[in-house]
């Protein structure tokens, strides 16, 4: 009889570890998730913060670049740089045939003639002389260089030529190729070619959408949830109201760029594909959450505030503008800043607006055309090119890095201004 | 000019407050009694002069244009243009009023190019009168009305109140929003695609669609067996499934712990790193799919003989899982804490052990509220873009085997809308009719599961 007692309590008590097993290996597995995940990120991203560079003389001679005696700045801006780039990348191989010298010229940026220049215009006394110049190598080569490009496979299926590897090993043996920092991923906007695309564009395209969306939702919100919390009646239209936010919080964020589809652009006729679009729409769809977010916080205040101030002669509206709402404020502040935090994250109404568009300037105004950074993860991402995919790691690293400084800001204003009440 | 004329009225509402706050400050010299603030003088001198020039100002700037153009237009009225070309002589002519035309200009564009400058300029300056004398008309009423010292305080307040309730209405305008953007393009779909065929076709190919030629009528017949949804429905909830089989187990157990087991500690650090896969943006799991999952599987299924597509229904949901687990964790976490205290002391007080304890007492009592944070989890699922459109595939496939690709409705209506999109093409408004079911069906999961929570919370608190 004791015994039969025992083994059962033997069997509950061991029920018991295997139930907290359980919750372990669940939270386990959910922090391993987040660690394959940012490992994975970091390991195929870190490399396109470094950009290799073929070291290349080039011989500045001015009857190939149609230049006169004593040319002027002007003359040199419109100087033909073409030859002399193509001579100096021919010149890497003086038995080249024909097809080698393409291929030559291929191992390089298209905008290997732009790099030429800039060093003449930076010294004008060059011309005639000989200097070793920096050019951005191809993004196949630039893959090589660090490795991530199979050597092994047939010639046929790659895009690197043996002939071409030849050559550049040759320079890598010489110490003509170097790995700096990739300053140009920061500076240039998008390009098809994945050793010219830089997030300058996109980024810039996220900023914009990101000051219309605050510009536009933060005042909205604040002023909706003060009249919810303190001016609403308890009535049927305010629950309306309620249930509205509410549902609009968990409203799939494809929906808000129908929204921005068909009224925005089909009835308001806004320009296409710009951050005023994309920001008007995230605003849209960040609205809830601010004014979720003021609701609390207005909600924390403690009545004897209130009640303070009415006892003092102060009008309810007094009250409210006076005390309650900057005493709220850092909440708000915080809420806000997670809302934008999510917005600043927002693919697919960004898509659905045209903000997918191929934009090569980087825009100067909410009313340019413009990217954003994770409008460009998608847009490399579906590109075949190897490049493009350490682009896209490091393109994410820079989104994560943001949403990461977001989130503490929002975490220090919580901490740092909010009061507590007890 | 319209800036020159915005900035003035900004400027003329703050010049006005300091205006009318030394009105006050006189009238209190002359020893009477004010009866407000002095600040409240110059809010109402501000609100009564920007305001009404404001509003004019605005209701000018968006009625212009159309007005502009039904003049203009209204020239070649009854010569039987269509509505396009209309539209195109519209466009030259302003085109040609900024000197930036250069096709061929004919006498009758020229004509209208002249009248657009003239009804411009007639505009311009008309709007600059009127938007003046409403400056002075309103600033002299408020002005004798604060010289003769009555009431001031109520109305600002009145407006303000009126300026709160205004913004509070943004949330169902917007829904009204998302409904007439939908509703309308939704019903011409259905015009032409009888509702039956959407519901219970079979099969989903829209490229068809768009071989028509744009001059030909529209025959429905070309589009029978185009605009099936079933396999999308289909693909939506099967994905959506997939990754409910991944995030409720571990969302659910780990809410579990992280309520009733761990230490303060454990819970301080393992709560936020949770959250933190909430904050990753979908794009970015999408890429994490696409590019590590899927082929990850692909390898395990054809070492194991099987034929595993790159682009998976499995590689989609079990990342969206991913994704989803972090929202039932917390949610369950805060149902679960919120179930008071006396029912576990009772149980201890029984002799079960804490896991009994869990199951028997707290898990049913915490149901209700679980559910609910499964269905909000479920209609995330079911909206969710980026992951799908990325890794799994785009075209529709009817099928129930996760190691085939299939595609989901915010996937299609990625794919249709993507690009340039014909409005009056059955193929985008087959993107908008998706959308309206999208939208139907996460609005009663939200309704169901917000209402259940709520229900939840009413019940102990």
């Amino acid at each position: 009889m004791n015994k039969k007692k025992e083994q059962l309590l033997n069997k509950r008590y061991k029920a018991e570890k295997r139930f907290r097993l359980y919750g372990q290996s669940a939270i386990f597995m959910a922090l391993l998730f987040l660690i394959i995940f940012i490992f994975k990120i970091f390991s195929t991203g870190y490399s396109a913060f470094q950009k290799t560079w073929l070291i290349v003389p080039v011989t500045f001679d001015a009857e190939l670049m149609m230049l006169e005696q004593n040319p002027s700045k002007e003359d040199l801006k419109d100087a033909d740089y073409y030859d002399i780039a193509l001579k100096s990348m021919a010149d890497l191989d003086p038995n080249a045939n024909e097809n080698q010298e393409n291929e030559l010229k291929r191992m390089v940026s298209y905008f290997f003639e732009r790099e030429i220049k800039r060093e003449l215009l930076n010294d004008p006394s060059l011309i005639g002389k000989t200097k070793d110049v920096y050019l951005t190598a191809s993004d196949d080569l630039d893959q090589v260089f660090k490795g991530n490009y199979p050597r092994d496979l047939p010639e046929d299926q790659r895009r690197v030529t043996d002939y071409q590897l030849k050559i550049f090993d040759q320079l890598v043996e010489l110490g003509k190729v170097e790995s700096k920092f990739n300053l140009s991923f920061f500076t240039y906007p998008d390009s098809r070619e994945a050793e010219l695309a830089g997030i300058a564009s996109s980024f810039m395209g996220s900023i914009f959408s990101i000051l219309v969306c605050l510009m536009i939702a933060f005042p909205v919100a604040v002023l909706a949830a003060i009249y919810l919390e303190e001016f609403a009646p308890k009535n049927r239209f305010t629950d309306f109201i309620e249930v509205n936010i509410n549902n609009l919080a968990a409203v799939p964020s494809i929906v808000f760029g129908l929204l921005g589809l068909g009224i925005l652009l089909a009835v308001f006729q806004l320009p296409r594909s710009t951050p005023l679009v994309g920001g008007i729409t995230l605003s849209l769809m960040t609205l809830p959450t601010i004014i979720i977010a003021c609701r609390a916080s207005l909600k924390a205040v403690p009545p004897s505030i209130r009640e303070a101030a009415l006892a003092m002669g102060a009008s309810k509206m007094q009250t409210t503008m006076h005390h309650t709402v900057p005493l709220s404020m850092p909440g708000t502040l915080s809420g806000t800043i997670i809302g934008l935090a999510q917005a600043l994250g927002e693919t697919a109404p960004l898509i659905l607006i045209g903000m997918v568009a191929f934009v090569n300037t980087i825009p100067g105004s909410p009313l340019d055309p413009a990217a954003s950074l994770p409008v460009q993860i998608y847009i490399w991402a579906e590109s075949a090119e190897r490049g493009f995919v350490e682009k896209v790691s490091a393109c994410i690293m820079v989104l994560l890095g943001f949403l990461i400084i977001m989130n503490l800001f929002a975490q220090i204003i919580r901490h740092k201004f909010e009061k507590k009440w007890s | 000019m319209n800036l020159i004329l915005f900035t003035f009225i900004v400027l003329l509402g703050f010049t006005s407050y300091y205006f009318g706050r030394k009105k006050a400050y006189t009238i209190q010299y002359t020893k009477k009694r004010l009866t407000a603030l002095p600040q409240f003088y110059g809010y109402y001198l501000a609100i009564w002069c920007a305001i009404p020039a404001f509003i004019i100002f605005s209701l000018w700037a968006i009625f212009e244009p159309t007005i502009v153009k039904l003049l203009i237009l209204s020239d070649y009225s009854n010569q039987g243009y269509l509505d396009n070309e209309l539209n195109l002589i519209y466009e030259k002519t302003k085109s040609l009023s900024r000197g930036q035309f250069t096709g061929e200009i004919t006498p009758f564009i020229e004509a209208s190019a002249k009248k657009y400058i003239n009804l411009r300029s007639i505009a311009q300056s008309s709007k600059v009168v009127i938007v003046l004398s409403a400056i002075i008309a309103s600033g002299a009423y408020a002005y004798k009305r604060i010289s003769s010292n009555s009431r001031t305080r109520e109305p600002v307040e009145k407006f303000l109140k009126a300026v709160l309730f205004t913004a509070s209405l943004a949330a169902i305008l917007t829904t009204v929003g998302i409904i007439f953007s939908l509703i309308f393009q939704t019903i011409d779909f259905f015009k032409v695609i009888p509702l039956f065929d959407f519901v219970f076709g079979t099969h989903w190919y829209p490229a068809k669609a768009f071989v028509r030629d744009s001059s030909e009528a529209l025959d429905p017949s070309m589009y029978s067996d185009t605009f099936g949804a079933v396999p999308i429905f289909a693909g939506t909830f099967f994905i959506a499934f997939i990754a409910m089989c991944v995030a409720i187990p571990i969302g659910l157990m780990s809410g579990i712990y992280l309520a009733e087991y761990a230490s303060v500690k454990v819970r301080q650090y393992a709560k936020p790193l949770i959250e933190i896969l909430a904050g990753i943006p979908t794009v970015v799991y999408g890429f994490f799919a696409a590019l590590t999952v899927g082929p990850f599987l692909k390898e395990i299924g054809n070492s194991m003989g099987l034929d595993v597509s790159a682009e998976s229904a499995l590689a989609a949901g079990g990342v969206m899982g991913i994704m989803i687990i972090p929202f039932i964790s917390s949610l369950s976490d805060d149902v679960i804490t919120s179930v008071p205290q006396s029912l576990r002391d009772g149980s201890y007080a029984m002799g079960a052990t804490k896991s009994e304890t869990i199951k028997k007492v707290i898990f049913p009592a915490a149901l209700p509220g679980i559910v609910g944070s499964i269905l909000l989890g479920v209609s995330r699922a079911i909206g969710e873009t980026m992951i799908v459109v990325m890794a799994s595939g785009l075209a529709a496939n009817l099928t129930l085997n996760p190691l085939e690709s299939t595609s989901t409705i915010t996937a299609q209506i990625v794919v249709i809308l993507i690009g340039d999109q014909a409005f009056g093409d059955p193929k985008t408004q087959a993107a908008f009719a998706l959308g309206m079911s999208l939208f139907l069906v996460t609005l009663c999961l939200n309704i169901v599961a917000l209402r259940v929570v709520k229900k939840y919370r009413e019940k102990y608190e």
